[in-house]
C-alpha cells in the first residue's frame, strides 16, 4: 500500500536500519559522517578493536558474491568487535530452491542482531526489513550491502565522507558523475546524497545507452544534468566521481566495445584538465584501467581512491554501531 | 421460482432505465422491470422476495479478464475458491484468458473448463483460446473446433507472438472465420528483463524499465494487421496514454477496435509501487501519473470501451519476493465494483454510464445480449448498497489470492445479492 | 551537600599534590569533556615545574558499557589524542569520580594504543558511589557522605573560561 512508512525508520524518526540514501535527511547524513571521523583513528592504533558490538552475531548474508564488499563489511564488524558469520547464500541454500525469507527466519532463528544484504534483486533488504518488521522482530537490523540497481548506501556514504574530507562545503561543489549510472547501485546512492547534501550542480555523465530514460528526473528536485560530452560534464567540476563498467555491458547492444567506450568516456589526464586544478578523483573499485579511467588519472595526485577504501571502513564501522550499539541520540 | 427483488433504485445501463422499482425474475430469467405506476405483471405471485432498500439493483457484471488458474496452477487458486470470490463481487459472467498449464488450445481443455463451470451459484464462463499453440506463437490452434467448444474469442494472454508473420496468419485465419482477436500489446523484446514503467519511479529505484513504446510499437502492427486483414480487434489491458491516442486515430480512421483498462492501471501509478511493493508489480507495468489520469478519461469519454479486473491471484509465495523476482498480477473479481464506483465518482461519472462499462459494454464486446435487464435475458443480477464501505484485507477477500495493491485502502460499494440464472449465489447475510 | 570550595582553589590544592611526582615525562591525560578543562589548568599550573610533554585527551565514547541503555555514540568527531603511551607514565585526570566506569572505560581505551609504565588518577571531586574498585591516587575534596544517585554534580565552562560546579536533580 502507498504511504507506507519508510521502512529504515522507526516511528521516532531514528535509522533502525540502512537500506537507502532516499529518505535520509541532511543532519542523518552529517550525523553519520561525524559518528565515522573518530573511527578512522583505530586503524592506527596497537590494538585495532572496540567493543561497542561485542557479544552481537552479525551475518553477511550474500546472495550475490562480492569478496571485496564482504570483507569490508567483515573488518568493520570485527574492529567492533561483533562476531562475524560469512554465507554466500548463492552456492547454498538459494541452490536448493529455499526462499529468502526462509533462509532469513532460519538466521534469524540463530540470535543474529544484524544482517549485511547482498542481493542481486532491486529492493530485496526492502522485502528483509518488513518482513522483520511484520513478525516483531526489528531489534535485528538489516544493512544493505548493495541490491541490484538500487542502492549501495555505505558506498554513498564513504563517498561522501571523503568529498567532505577534502571539499569541506558541499553547497559550492560542481559534482560530475560518470559512466554507467542505468546499471549503477553506487551511482543512485551517491546521487541522493549529494542532493540531500545540498550540491548545486550535479552531472550525469554517459551515453544514452548506460542512462536511465528518465536520468533528470530519477530524483526529484535534484538538480541533475545529463551530459553526453565528457568535456561538458569535467568542465570546472569540483568532483569527479568515475563508476565502474562491468564487462558484461559489452555483451549485449548497449556499447560497442571498451575501446570506444574509453575513446569516448574514459578519464584521460587531458580531460581531466578540463575539471578545476584541485578536483579529486573518486572510484568505487575495481577499476578497469583503459576502460573508464587512464592509469595516469588512477595513480595520479587527484586520486582519492585508496583513502576512499580506507574511510569505507570507517562509514561502515559508525553506521554499524550507531544501529547495534545503542540508540541514534 | 418466481423472485421479486423490490424497493431498490434499478439502473439498466443498456435502456437507460433508471428509477425506484421491482425487478421479476420467473424461472431462470427476467420478467420485467417496473415501478409502481407499470404495476406487477399479470399473475406473478412471488415465491421469494429480496429487499433491496437503500441498494440498486444492476444487470450482473461481466468481467472480460479473470483468471480462473484452472487448469494447472490449482496451489493459486480454484474454480470454487474464485467463483466465490466473482459471486461477492457481483461478477456474474467472466472471461478467461488461456494462460492456463497446460494452455487452452486444445478443444477437450476448454470443454472441461466450461463443465466444471456449470454449476448453480457459478458465474458464466467464456474460455479465451489460446491463438496459437502452447502459446508460443509458431503455430495456429483450431480455432474452429476451439470456437465450438465454447471459445468466444482468441488470444495470447500475456506472451506476445514475436513473428509477425504468425501474428499475420494467425489473425488471417481466426477473420476468416469471424472470430475476434483478443490481444495485449507488448513488444517482447522491448519489454524483455523489464519490470516496471521505464520512468522516473524505475529510475530511482533501480528496477529495469519497460518503455511505454513496448506497448505503441506491438499496438502499431496489431492496428496494421487488423486493418491488413479485417480481424475483429480487442486490445487487452491497455496502459498507456500514448497506447489509447493510437487507439483513438485507428478509430478515426475508421478501423474498428475495441479496448479494455484494468482496475489497477485506472486507479495506480509507478508511484504506487512505493517501497518496492511486489503487490504492484503488474503486467503490463503501472504507468506514470499522467498514463493513469488519460486512462481514466479514455474511459469516460468512450476512448477504452470497457473496465476490467484483470483478476489474477497469486500465492504469496510467488509475492514475498524482491519485486523483479515477484510473479505479476493482483486479485480483482471483489474490487471490480467499488473500484468502478470509485473511478465514477472520482470523475464525475453518472452510475449508469459507470455500470455500462462493467455490464452492457462488455457484452457488446462479446457480441451477447447479456448485461442487461431486458424480459427473456438470464436474471443475472448485482444488488449493491453504493453507500456500504469496507477495507479490503486478506480476510474479507473470498478469492485464494490476497494479492492486491488495494490491500488497507477502504472503499465503498458493498455487494448484498448475486443472481446467476435467477439462483442466489451470493448474500452478504449469508442467506445463500 | 555543604558547599564546595571554588574551583580554583580545588585545582591549586590538586596541583600542589601532584607536583611532587612529576617528571618531565609525564603526561596528563584529560578526560573528555570536564577533564580536559581540569587537565588545562593544571597542565598550565605544571609546567613551569618540570611537565615538559603535551596535554593529552581521550574520549571513552567506544569503551562505554551502557550502549545498551541507549545512550548510544556521541557524534561530533572527538577522538583521543594520546602519545606513544608504551612504559609510559600517565596521570588521568578527570572532573568528578563517581561510579568509576568512565575510569574503567579510559584505562581501556589507553591500554587499546600499547601498555603504559603506570597510570595515575588525579580527580577534583570524589562524590562517592562507586560500582567498580577504583581509587584517586590524587584528590583534593572527598565529599563527607556520597551523594545521592538522582543528584548530578556537573563541572561547567563559562564563556571566560571560569570553571564552576552545580548540583543538580536528574
Amino acid at each position: 500500500m502507498m504511504g507506507a512508512l519508510n521502512p529504515q525508520l522507526n516511528e521516532h524518526g531514528e535509522l533502525i536500519h540502512l537500506l537507502s540514501l532516499d529518505g535520509l535527511s541532511r543532519e542523518m547524513i552529517h550525523d553519520i559522517l561525524d559518528r565515522a571521523a573518530p573511527f578512522t583513528e583505530i586503524a592506527e592504533r596497537e590494538v585495532k578493536k572496540v567493543p561497542l558490538l561485542r557479544g552481537k552475531s552479525v551475518f553477511n548474508l550474500f546472495f550475490e558474491n562480492s569478496t571485496r564488499t564482504r570483507t569490508t563489511f567483515e573488518i568493520a564488524a570485527k574492529r567492533l568487535s561483533a562476531d562475524v558469520i560469512n554465507l554466500n547464500i548463492n552456492t547454498s541454500s538459494a541452490a536448493k530452491g529455499e526462499s529468502l525469507l526462509d533462509t532469513v527466519d532460519n538466521l534469524a532463528a540463530m540470535q543474529a542482531d544484524m544482517f549485511v544484504v547482498r542481493h542481486a534483486s532491486s529492493g530485496a533488504p526492502y522485502l528483509i526489513a518488513q518482513h522483520l518488521a511484520a513478525t516483531g522482530r526489528n531489534h535485528i537490523h538489516v544493512v544493505n550491502a548493495g541490491d541490484g540497481r538500487h542502492s549501495h548506501p555505505t558506498q554513498g556514504l564513504l563517498d561522501m565522507y571523503t568529498i567532505r574530507h577534502y571539499k569541506q562545503d558541499f553547497t559550492r561543489l560542481t559534482v560530475a558523475v560518470v559512466g554507467d549510472i542505468l546499471h549503477s547501485r553506487v551511482a543512485r546512492s551517491q546521487l541522493h546524497a549529494l542532493a540531500t547534501l545540498g550540491v548545486p550542480e550535479i552531472r550525469l555523465v554517459g551515453p544514452k545507452t548506460l542512462l536511465p530514460t528518465a536520468a533528470d528526473r530519477m530524483i526529484a528536485g535534484a538538480p541533475l544534468r545529463v551530459c553526453h560530452d565528457i568535456a561538458d560534464g569535467l568542465r570546472g567540476a569540483d568532483v569527479v566521481m568515475m563508476l565502474r563498467l562491468q564487462n558484461e555491458r559489452m555483451q549485449g547492444a548497449l556499447l560497442p566495445s571498451p575501446q570506444e567506450y574509453f575513446k569516448s568516456y574514459g578519464l584521460t589526464p587531458e580531460r581531466l584538465a578540463l575539471a578545476k586544478p584541485d578536483a579529486i578523483v573518486m572510484h568505487p573499485g575495481p577499476m578497469n584501467r583503459g576502460v573508464e579511467i587512464d592509469s595516469a588519472v588512477a595513480d595520479g595526485r587527484q586520486a582519492v581512491i585508496l583513502p576512499q577504501v580506507t574511510f569505507g571502513i570507517a562509514v561502515r564501522m559508525a553506521v554499524m554501531s550507531m544501529l547495534a550499539g545503542g540508540g541514534t541520540q | 421460482m418466481k423472485i421479486e427483488i423490490r424497493n431498490g433504485r434499478v439502473i439498466d445501463p443498456a435502456s437507460g432505465f433508471d428509477q425506484p422499482a421491482s425487478v421479476y425474475v420467473a424461472d431462470g430469467r427476467i420478467l420485467g422491470s417496473g415501478g409502481a405506476a407499470q404495476g406487477v405483471p399479470a399473475g406473478f405471485q412471488p415465491e421469494a422476495v429480496i429487499d433491496a432498500t437503500g441498494c440498486i439493483v444492476c444487470p450482473g457484471l461481466i468481467d472480460l479478464s479473470a483468471r480462473l488458474r484452472e487448469p494447472g496452477f490449482e496451489y493459486k487458486a480454484t474454480l470454487e475458491s474464485e467463483m466465490k470470490a466473482a459471486a461477492a463481487g457481483g461478477v456474474t459472467r467472466l472471461v478467461c484468458p488461456p494462460d492456463t498449464d497446460p494452455p487452452l488450445d486444445e478443444p477437450g481443455l476448454v470443454e472441461m473448463l466450461k463443465h466444471r463451470a456449470r454449476q448453480p451459484g457459478f458465474a458464466h464462463v467464456h474460455p479465451l483460446g489460446a491463438l496459437t499453440v502452447g502459446l508460443a506463437g509458431q503455430r495456429l490452434t483450431e480455432m474452429a473446433e476451439l470456437a465450438e467448444a465454447g471459445c468466444i474469442a482468441f488470444g495470447q494472454a500475456s506472451v506476445s507472438i514475436v513473428d509477425t508473420q504468425v501474428l499475420l496468419r494467425a489473425m488471417q485465419y481466426a477473420a476468416t472465420f469471424g472470430f475476434p482477436v483478443w490481444l495485449q500489446a507488448q513488444d517482447a523484446h522491448l519489454a524483455r528483463n523489464g519490470v516496471a514503467h521505464d520512468g522516473a519511479v524505475a529510475a530511482r529505484l533501480g528496477l529495469a524499465g519497460i518503455p511505454v513504446v513496448a506497448e505503441t510499437v506491438a499496438l502499431a502492427t496489431y492496428l496494421q494487421l487488423a486493418r491488413e486483414t479485417g480481424a475483429r480487434l480487442h486490445v487487452r489491458r491497455l496502459s498507456s496514454a500514448a497506447g489509447l491516442a493510437l487507439i483513438r486515430a485507428a478509430r478515426a480512421d475508421g478501423l474498428a477496435v475495441s479496448c479494455e483498462v484494468s482496475i489497477n492501471h485506472l486507479h495506480l501509478c509507478d508511484e504506487n509501487i512505493g517501497f518496492f511493493d511486489a503487490h504492484a508489480r503488474l503486467d503490463p507495468p503501472l504507468r506514470s501519473a499522467a498514463d493513469r489520469a488519460a486512462l481514466a478519461a479514455g474511459l469516460a469519454d468512450g476512448g477504452i470501451d470497457v473496465l476490467v479486473s484483470d483478476h489474477t491471484p497469486v500465492d504469496d509465495d510467488e509475492k514475498q519476493l524482491p519485486f523483479a523476482e515477484a510473479e505479476t498480477g493482483a486479485t480483482g473479481l471483489e474490487l471490480l465494483l467499488p473500484l468502478t464506483l470509485k473511478w465514477a465518482a472520482d470523475s464525475g461519472v453518472p452510475l449508469a454510464a459507470a455500470l455500462a462499462r462493467v455490464t452492457s459494454e462488455p457484452a457488446r464486446i462479446l457480441g451477447l445480449e447479456r448485461g442487461c435487464l431486458k424480459p427473456g435475458v438470464p436474471a443475472d443480477l448485482c444488488v449493491f448498497d453504493p453507500a456500504g464501505r469496507f477495507t479490503v484485507s486478506r480476510e474479507r477477500l473470498r478469492s485464494q489470492g490476497k494479492n492486491t495493491p488495494f490491500l488497507g485502502r477502504e472503499l465503498a460499494g458493498e455487494v448484498r445479492y448475486t443472481l446467476i440464472d435467477g439462483h442466489l449465489a451470493y448474500a452478504a447475510d449469508g442467506l445463500a | 551537600m555543604p558547599p564546595l570550595p571554588p574551583v580554583t582553589e580545588l585545582i591549586d590544592r590538586l596541583a600542589a599534590q601532584l607536583r611532587p611526582h612529576v617528571t618531565p615525562a609525564t603526561v596528563l591525560v584529560g578526560i573528555h569533556t570536564g577533564g580536559v578543562w581540569v587537565a588545562e589548568a593544571l597542565h598550565a599550573a605544571l609546567a613551569p615545574h618540570g611537565l615538559a610533554t603535551p596535554l593529552a585527551t581521550i574520549d571513552v565514547s567506544f569503551h562505554r558499557d551502557d550502549h545498551h541503555l541507549g545512550s548510544g555514540l556521541r557524534s561530533g568527531g572527538r577522538v583521543s589524542h594520546l602519545p606513544d603511551v608504551a612504559d609510559a607514565h600517565l596521570v588521568l585526570v578527570d572532573d568528578v569520580l563517581y561510579t568509576g566506569r568512565t575510569i574503567r572505560a579510559a584505562l581501556n581505551e589507553i591500554f587499546d594504543y600499547g601498555r603504559p609504565a603506570k597510570v595515575e588518577l588525579a580527580v577534583l571531586v570524589d562524590r562517592g558511589g562507586r560500582e567498580l574498585p577504583i581509587a584517586a591516587t590524587y584528590c583534593p575534596h572527598v565529599l563527607p557522605a556520597p551523594l545521592p544517585a538522582s543528584q548530578s554534580l556537573d563541572l561547567a565552562r563559562a564563556a571566560d573560561g571560569t570553571l564552576s560546579f552545580s548540583l543538580r536533580e536528574k
